[in-house]
């Protein structure tokens, strides 16, 4: 857990004062948390952990431009989907997702998966590789727009003023996106993981509009 | 107000954060008891959202933390952040 923020508070001014080695002790409680905003965004392992230990880096050396009046956590949150977009738009060239290109769907514009029957698939399913495999599939599917959204409201438990303030967008967006990319996330996994439930007697005959 | 599924879907998000003004909240509610459809996908995003923000879900790669306090080492004994224009 992270430490309390007076604690931090200490730590950077005892950092900025001179005893750098509290450094590590400062992000340690962080690490999860830039790697995995910055794996979700790049996909790619490899390159996430590279981009995780630039983003730690330049929270070293900006120390002294924190100036407290958001979250410590916040502050490298917003280094760290920083750094992922700024991968992505090198990379852009050869994809073909844009991060620029915002076009959010029309209004009411999503339709999840149907289901009449869902059983609630328990935590021990994660257990199984293939499950998260799965789990992770579906997040990297979602344009990244979306995704970047998802991820802090949803994985890393920002509240949505953090979030807007970490992407430098409006709350009322974060809001659109992060239901968009939560019925998108369920239309692609509920199918999947529906089959997947053990069998209940089936709720046959109610057909959907 | 009697609503409609479409409707309904438009809020699950707000319905999950719990940010649905009282009167919408009772409406909503109430279709929930009376559809199979809307209950299910409530319940399945609810879920998916659950597994997804599992700590097992995702994984730090082995050595992640190693090695990124030996190379912030490296760093910290360069230069200490006094020394640096701020950001």
């Amino acid at each position: 857990m992270p430490a309390t923020i007076e604690r931090e508070k200490e730590l950077i001014a005892r950092i900025i004062a001179g005893e750098t080695d509290l450094f590590h002790e400062l992000i340690r409680p962080y690490e999860r948390m830039v790697y995995l905003s910055i794996l979700t965004m790049l996909r790619n392992d490899q390159e996430a952990e590279d981009a995780a230990q630039e983003v730690m880096i330049n929270a070293f050396r900006h120390l002294k431009s924190f100036r407290g009046d958001a979250k410590f956590s916040t502050w490298l949150v917003t280094i760290a989907m920083n750094e992922a977009r700024q991968r992505l738009r090198k990379a852009k060239a050869a994809q073909f997702e844009s991060l620029d290109q915002t076009k959010e769907d029309r209004e009411g514009d999503f339709t999840p998966a149907v289901l009449t029957d869902w059983r609630e698939i328990p935590s021990e399913a994660l257990e199984k590789k293939e499950m998260r495999q799965k789990l992770r599939g579906a997040v990297e599917q979602l344009p990244p727009i979306y995704r970047e959204v998802l991820v802090l409201r949803d994985l890393e438990e920002l509240n949505q003023e953090e979030t807007a303030s970490a992407l430098g967008i409006p709350v009322t967006l974060v809001k659109v996106r992060l239901h968009r990319a939560r019925m998108m996330l369920q239309k692609m996994l509920a199918p999947y993981l529906s089959t997947t439930a053990p069998a209940k007697k089936g709720f046959f005959g109610r057909m959907f509009q | 107000m009697k609503l409609e599924c479409k409707n309904v879907w438009e809020h699950i998000s707000e319905y999950l954060d719990q940010q649905l003004d009282p009167k919408l909240l009772t409406d909503i509610e109430k279709h929930l008891e009376n559809c199979e459809v809307c209950s299910a996908i409530l319940d399945s995003t609810r879920n998916i959202l659950i597994l997804t923000a599992d700590n097992r879900t995702y994984e730090l790669p082995v050595g992640y933390s190693e090695r990124l306090h030996a190379r912030l080492e490296k760093v910290i004994r360069e230069k200490k952040p006094s020394e640096n224009e701020p950001a």
